[in-house]
């Protein structure tokens, strides 16, 4: 039985992983290698969609580790991906060279604008995209490890925790909107040409970057599994139920927390940095703390504390959003704000959590019905208490996390 | 007072919160392998006390030393368990999203970092002293049931098992008969001699037939101090005992 709950969520993962790397071929081949007079095309600005929900999803992947495996709730999660969205924007911005309308070979428009004599310091070494692809990860996890160092070390928790993060976005959104930050201010980054010598804007790069973003988040699939499924993956969720009770067998919760934060920023950076390339700008409203709190939404709607459901939440929800603006735009927030309170109410344990107990009564029940048929003790099945120690899977026991003491 | 061959030593040790003062002037001293029982109506301090000596609690003025020479205000939770104090809370709290045996794996003496966590793979070693840890504690047959499935009662010999596998050699067991049937409790009381012929012991508990059970000495804490240490039927024939307990 367990063995086979073991399988159930484990397939869950694979078959996820499959038709993400399915998708990640698939896709720019129906683009690429159809006529456009196919049923089967697949429109450049399809695949420019997709691939940012795609973003989106990595993003509410990175925010579920951190909330749904260790119940920290980060409402800023918005700001480690748009830092890393900012350094991949950097490294655009330097690919575009003299192309730019004032056709300066080193500044970007806006520094010609804004009267800049020189590069900024912290310019430098984004002409090259290893060195771009090093502060996409470095970036967004050095803050994250700095801010959670000093947070879960002075034991800030619950609400307390959700409120600093909150306002460590609203402040980094305020410090980009300055101009004078050397980041574009208001308007941010833009105008993008070129990534790795190929065009932004072809249909071709368009479809590599769908089929980048589809692996990494495959691969991000993987490694939530892989940390999850592990002793620390055990530990992490012990320290969400009973914090007290892992210090006092010895355990430092503030590391273990520290260390599931940092890796989740960084995933969420990677995400930015995937997603800017696709979306052709980044400006600070990606620090907005009201994008944080979406991110939240996504994960809670697809079922927190679990692997697949967040990209599910993520996918659903931004392509809702994508239909509902396009009908009734101004009703958009009202919709969102209305399938949070619903699915609190109706749905606590999210889409995939709501599916596994669903699963799990249904098994029970034709369990309990085949040992009454069987003439057996009919109330025998233990599998009620459907699944938990999988991985990804927790939500389905319905336990809430427990305060210790 | 000599520090030396105690395990836990406090001497002078005071702690108050908003002004209230929980532990006053309190001295106790625990032989090595000794199992003390410590009784005391509510309020008495027991539970700041264990506080005090697991490091969640800084005592305001007084000494704490572990092993004759650590000094335990120095020290946090962590640091504290690490060096071989492991404590039972009063409410049982187990890890309840968590197998049985995994609670016990997450227990187990061993490294505390994250890196070796998260490459970890179980040695046979680990697997035998679990077998032998879920046998003392009478839960093999529900080694894969989660723990939130587990009776009270078991939860209790679940966290005394956690405390176990830590391999502590002081351990500080908080009310753990609470809410135990009388066939739970004997087993519980057998289950702690036994863990006491290795292990020293503080158990505070309000039942005074598990008590007489244990058979040990007694420390009797009223209002942050001790009133009255002994044998059980010394404390309960002591007045001031009485008078506390009967409010007269």
């Amino acid at each position: 039985m367990i063995t086979q709950r073991f399988f159930s969520a484990d397939r869950r993962i694979a078959v996820a992983v499959f038709i993400l790397l399915a998708a990640a071929v698939v896709v720019p081949l129906l683009n690429l290698a159809i006529a456009p007079s196919s049923a089967l095309y697949v429109p450049p600005y399809i695949v420019a969609l997709v691939g940012k929900y795609l973003c989106y999803a990595l993003l509410a992947l990175a925010l579920d580790l951190v909330w749904g495996y260790c119940g920290i709730l980060s409402l800023g999660h918005g700001a480690f991906f748009a830092l890393g969205g900012y350094a991949m924007g950097m490294y655009l911005m330097r690919q575009i060279g003299s192309r730019g309308v004032y056709g300066n070979p080193i500044l970007p428009d806006f520094m010609v604008f804004l009267n800049y004599k020189e590069l900024p310091w912290f310019w430098h070494g984004f002409d090259h995209f290893w060195f771009a692809a090093t502060m996409v990860l470095a970036v967004p996890g050095l803050l994250a490890f700095v801010f959670g160092w000093f947070a879960f070390r002075s034991r800030v928790t619950g609400v307390y925790l959700s409120i600093i993060t909150q306002a460590m976005t609203y402040a980094l959104l305020l410090a980009f909107f300055r101009n004078d930050m050397g980041f574009g201010g208001n308007n941010g980054l833009t105008d993008f040409k070129d990534i790795l010598g190929f065009n932004v804007q072809a249909d071709a790069t368009r479809s590599a970057l769908f089929a980048a973003s589809a692996v990494t988040l495959a691969l991000a699939v993987l490694l939530t599994a892989a940390i999850v499924g592990s002793k620390y993956g055990k530990l992490l969720m012990a320290v969400r139920d009973a914090e007290s009770r892992t210090r006092f067998l010895g355990w430092r919760a503030e590391n273990v927390k520290l260390f599931a934060f940092t890796v989740s920023a960084i995933m969420a950076g990677i995400a930015g940095a995937l997603y800017v390339p696709q979306v052709g700008i980044i400006n600070p409203g990606e620090f907005e703390p009201s994008s944080s709190i979406e991110v939240v939404i996504w994960t809670a709607v697809g079922g927190r504390g679990t692997i697949v459901g967040p990209i599910i939440g993520a996918l659903l929800v931004n392509a809702g959003k994508s239909w509902f603006t396009g009908v009734l735009p101004e009703f958009w927030l009202f919709a969102l704000g209305g399938l949070f309170v619903a699915v609190t109410l109706l749905l606590p344990k999210g889409i995939v959590g709501m599916w596994d107990s669903w699963r799990g009564n249904a098994r029970a029940t034709r369990a309990a019905s085949l040992a009454a048929e069987a003439g057996a003790d009919p109330e025998a099945p233990k599998i009620v208490r459907s699944a938990a120690r999988t991985p990804g899977a927790w939500s389905a026991s319905g336990a809430e996390p427990q305060p210790a003491e | 007072m000599s520090k030396s061959n105690t395990i836990l030593y406090l001497d002078g040790v005071s702690a108050s919160f908003d002004g209230f003062r929980a532990i006053n002037n309190l001295s106790l001293v625990l032989d090595k392998g000794e199992m003390r029982a410590i009784i005391g109506p509510n309020g008495a301090g027991k539970t700041t006390m264990m506080d005090i000596v697991t490091g969640k609690t800084r005592p305001d003025e007084g000494e704490v030393f572990f092993d004759g020479q650590v000094d335990l205000t120095r020290h946090d939770e962590a640091e504290i368990a690490m060096m071989g104090i492991g404590r039972k809370f009063q409410k049982p709290t187990v890890f309840e999203n968590h197998s049985v045996e995994d609670n016990l794996m997450l227990a187990l003496k061993g490294p505390r970092s994250i890196f070796p966590a998260l490459f970890h793979r179980r040695s046979a070693a680990e697997a035998r002293r679990i077998d032998d840890i879920l046998g003392i504690i009478r839960l093999g047959d529900k080694r894969d049931e989660l723990a939130a499935n587990l009776s009270h009662g078991q939860k209790q010999w679940l966290e005394i098992g956690m405390l176990l596998a830590q391999d502590p050699k002081l351990l500080l067991v908080d009310e753990p008969v609470a809410g135990m049937t009388d066939a739970e409790t004997e087993e519980t009381a057998r289950l702690l001699k036994d863990i006491a012929r290795d292990h020293s012991v503080i158990v505070v508990e309000h039942d005074m037939h598990f008590v007489r059970e244990l058979g040990v000495k007694v420390t009797c804490l009223h209002e942050g101090s001790v009133l009255s240490e002994g044998t059980l039927d010394f404390v309960s024939a002591d007045e001031r005992v009485v008078e506390v307990y009967l409010g007269r």
